[in-house]
């Protein structure tokens, strides 16, 4: 390959019968390699270096494989011959630059009508039945929405119904762990914080809740919550208001709540409003009571829907609409 | 023995053989011959939409192997494997195949986590081959469409990132897979039902999630990416690669290395050395390591829940969005989410899907003329300073979605850290995009390609004061050579201008300068050579 006629390492010239319709010439001499046993010898090295590495990456896994071993070894057996194959091609190959000339992309103009002519052809035969036309028409419309019906309905096992806005919580329920066992009024101490559900439904993503013991007293988080809290425990939604993750990041010492996927932060004392972050609403507390048995029960459930936001969410019944950042 | 006798046929005469056998039953000479002949440019920005296309095929490679030992099923079992603090847990079947896959099964980490860098290497080998096209102008006619498909398949590739990190059915994913349910839900009208229709239910669905993920991630997905790779390639192999100007570079011609055996050889090894590459990551450097973090539980959550870095950006947008909800008539609602999760990428993706007709718009010669050189983004200033202001945002929006590590890393509160990026994310990009526009503007103002510099001397004075001369003539200084044709308005327009004291002044040009009117009229296909000057100073 080395040998540099004009013309001669062109690749128009050394494929059959010299290239005239497609010109590809030489603009300049193949620029020869300056040493080229020294390319060779670098390549071989390269192929020869692959061979170890691959044979040991046989050994290595037919020993039981080792996680880094083997993909050191992977990646060095095709690195050899990724770089072995690539010099070659870079040093050992015809270079040019070899210059090929664009065709032009739109063919002539009497292409074009004669194009366009067949083309209408079928535009003119469909527009001569008009009527078979919008019938055909017609047919492929009924069928595509009668054809669809069953995918899509077969999809919608449970549809949405108002699935989004109640939870399992019903009047009385009792408050279990996630092992079901019941949580009793004096189970947590003050500061202690604890994911409940209701008796039943354990792990309910919908229903799960985060159950706080705020203060030893009951408290107050808004007008309309005076018995929600018996001896000072607050069940808030776990799910954010803003995307649904569980706010599980109870800090203490400030009363808030953290969420840990977007960082809005919610305080609890006054009903869980989001005081930083993304989230747009109140987190739902949960009305809960002792009814004097020691079980925590809730009274009802959510007055409102959990979670994240979703257009059919109904705020006409909601007890306490947001006041901070109803943008309109 | 016999056969000794006649000397052996050299190699390329067996290699005509060949060809002459192939042509007698196809008749592809002619196509053969073309093919082989055909001439590829080579500037290493060109090799990234290669290291896409390669990591596709590893990623195709590697999934093979994972199909083999993943069960796609949210079956739960208690898990009894190999790695003890599982032990006695109860996990899906999902979590579980990829905890055994990785920990029991031979090479299936190396696999696996290969597997997941070339996920991530794939995406980010679209956006800066996305990046490159833009910002050289390679989406203009004839190649809008390919452009389109590239687009494309960029969006597919994003969202079989996601579903791909999703099947194993740990707790990040688990957490990914609960805020993108929100985000179905936050669409109007039919984001509810979107949502139950994808999960089967309300979230986490009724277990058809991660089997209806999984005939995405391994089939229907990737058979439209392998389609639409095929149109890409096609057209690009069609209407032949662009190229940046230069010496001997016109809009008429290709210039470069010989697809066969050339190209090819190179094209060889480069697949090889990204293998390599991808095999030195998934063995050495660790990626999910999904035991950890345990099977997916609704009511758990962890610290720095991220997603892979090219979801990273939707993540920062959720971050640091204001708390905007839209409510009418209290009986619908417009959620949080939809702002920054579904407006935000709608407008992404349907800019960049216009863009090339929004450019045409502006520049009309653009709709009439094919474009086969690129731009040197310097010489697009408006383009490339909004591309890089764009760019900006995007960045900015990557690094809100550490809004909580940056807080902690640097021991700032979290507070700051959002306000910082609130204000800094429509800010900053705006300026970032002015100082490009002004730096391509002083760049542009170099002299242009094909003059060739006058070199510059330093001299130091007794006092040591050092000023700087223009070195003596020497032949060939200011002299132009003759520019190709077709270069971009901008470079030929701003052609040699290089101000009062560089004391450039055309040598040997002075036909042109009667044609220095400042104003281009738009050059067809084919031109006539004609390099364009504004008088020297007029700059």
């Amino acid at each position: 390959m080395s040998s540099g006629g004009a013309g001669g390492a062109g690749p128009g010239s050394t494929s059959s019968g010299g290239g005239t319709a497609t010109a590809v010439e030489d603009l300049r001499l193949e620029i020869p390699v300056q040493r080229p046993r020294r390319v060779e010898n670098f390549v071989a090295l390269c192929f020869a270096v692959s061979v170890l590495a691959t044979i040991g990456l046989a050994i290595i896994y037919s020993l039981g494989g080792q996680t880094q071993a083997e993909g050191a070894l992977l990646g060095v057996g095709l690195a050899g011959i990724g770089i072995g194959v690539a010099a070659w091609g870079k040093y050992l190959m015809p270079q040019g630059p070899f210059r090929e000339d664009r065709h032009e992309l739109p063919t002539t103009e009497e292409d074009k009508e004669a194009f366009g002519a067949a083309f209408s052809r079928g535009a003119v035969a469909v527009e001569r039945r008009g009527f078979l036309g919008k019938l055909l028409g017609a047919a492929i419309t009924v069928f595509s929405i009668v054809g669809i019906f069953p995918f899509i309905r077969s999809l919608y096992n449970p549809r949405p119904g108002n699935a989004l806005d109640f939870t399992q919580f019903r009047p009385g329920s009792r408050l279990v762990r996630i092992d079901g066992n019941p949580v009793m009024a004096d189970d947590v101490d003050v500061g202690g914080v604890l994911t409940v559900f209701p008796e039943g439904h354990e792990g309910d993503a919908v229903s799960q809740t985060l159950l706080i013991r705020a203060s030893s007293v009951p408290i107050t988080t808004l007008p309309g919550r005076e018995t929600w809290s018996p001896h000072g425990y607050l069940a808030y939604s776990k799910l954010c208001t803003h995307a649904g993750c569980p706010v599980s990041l109870y800090q203490q010492q400030v009363q808030q709540l953290l969420c840990p996927c977007h960082q809005s932060v919610f305080t609890i004392l006054n009903g869980a409003r989001p005081i930083f972050g993304p989230a747009p609403r109140l987190i739902p507390q949960l009305p809960i009571m002792d009814n004097g048995d020691g079980f925590l029960r809730a009274q009802s459930d959510y007055q409102e829907p959990v979670g994240p936001g979703y257009w059919e969410r109904n705020t006409s019944t909601t007890l306490n609409p947001p006041k901070n950042k109803a943008a309109g | 023995m016999k056969s000794r006798d006649k000397p052996r046929p050299s190699v390329e005469d067996r290699t005509i053989e060949l060809a002459r056998w192939v042509d007698d039953r196809f008749g592809v000479a002619r196509f053969g011959k073309t093919t082989l002949n055909k001439i590829f440019p080579d500037h290493w920005s060109f090799l990234l939409g290669e290291i896409a296309m390669y990591s596709f095929v590893i990623l195709i490679i590697t999934g093979i192997f994972l199909t083999l030992f993943f069960v796609p099923s949210t079956h739960e079992v208690v898990y009894n494997g190999s790695y003890v603090p599982l032990r006695g847990q109860r996990v899906s079947e999902a979590y579980q195949s990829t905890v055994d896959l990785s920990l029991n099964v031979r090479a299936g980490l190396v696999m696996r986590q290969m597997h997941h860098w070339a996920a991530d290497i794939f995406a980010a080998a679209v956006v800066v081959h996305l990046c490159r096209i833009f910002f050289t102008g390679a989406f203009r006619r004839p190649r809008e469409l390919n452009y389109m498909i590239g687009l494309t398949m960029l969006i597919l590739v994003i969202v079989n990132g996601f579903i791909g990190y999703s099947l194993p059915d740990d707790q990040i994913s688990g957490a990914g897979l609960r805020i993108a349910f929100s985000i179905f839900l936050s669409i109007p009208i039919i984001g509810t039902w979107g949502a139950f229709l994808l999960w089967g239910g309300n979230f986490p669905g009724n277990g058809d999630i991660i089997p209806r993920f999984y005939s995405l991630h391994i089939l229907i997905i990737p058979a439209v990416i392998a389609g639409l790779l095929a149109a890409h390639l096609g057209i690009m192999w069609h209407q032949k690669h662009t190229d940046f100007p230069g010496k001997e570079k016109t809009n008429r011609t290709v210039v470069g290395s010989s697809f066969w055996p050339t190209y090819v050889a190179k094209t060889t090894g480069y697949f090889f050395i990204i293998f390599a590459g991808l095999a030195l990551l998934g063995g050495l450097f660790q990626i999910n390591p999904i035991w950890l973090y345990g099977s997916y539980e609704p009511f758990k959550v962890s610290y720095a829940v991220q997603p892979d870095w090219y979801m990273g950006w939707l993540d920062g947008a959720l971050r640091i969005m204001p708390a905007w909800e839209t409510q009418f008539a209290s009986r619908y609602l417009i959620s949080a989410p939809f702002y920054p999760a579904v407006i935000l990428p709608g407008l992404t993706f349907g800019i960049l899907y216009a863009w090339p007709f929004i450019e045409a718009r502006f520049r009309p010669e653009d709709k009439t003329q094919e474009h086969h050189l690129l731009d040197r983004p310097r010489d697009r200033p408006v383009r490339t300073g909004l591309g890089v202001g764009v760019l900006t945002f995007y960045v900015m929006l990557f690094f809100a979605s550490s809004t909580d590590v940056l807080a902690n890393t640097l021991k700032v509160s979290l507070n700051g850290v959002l306000w910082t990026f609130r204000i800094g994310t429509p800010t900053i990009p705006i300026v970032v995009g002015l100082a490009t526009y002004q730096i391509c503007k002083e760049l542009s103002r170099a002299p242009s390609a094909g003059l060739r510099k006058r070199s510059n001397v330093v001299v130091r004075s007794p006092d040591g004061g050092y000023t700087t001369v223009p070195a003596d003539i020497h032949p060939g200084d200011d002299v132009r050579e003759p520019p190709p044709e077709e270069l971009p308005e901008e470079a030929v327009r701003r052609g040699g201008g290089r101000g009062p004291e560089g004391g450039e002044e055309e040598v040997g040009v002075g036909a042109d300068r009667s044609e220095a009117t400042g104003v281009t009229p738009p050059r067809r296909f084919g031109g006539l050579l004609r390099p364009r000057h504004r008088p020297a100073g007029s700059s």
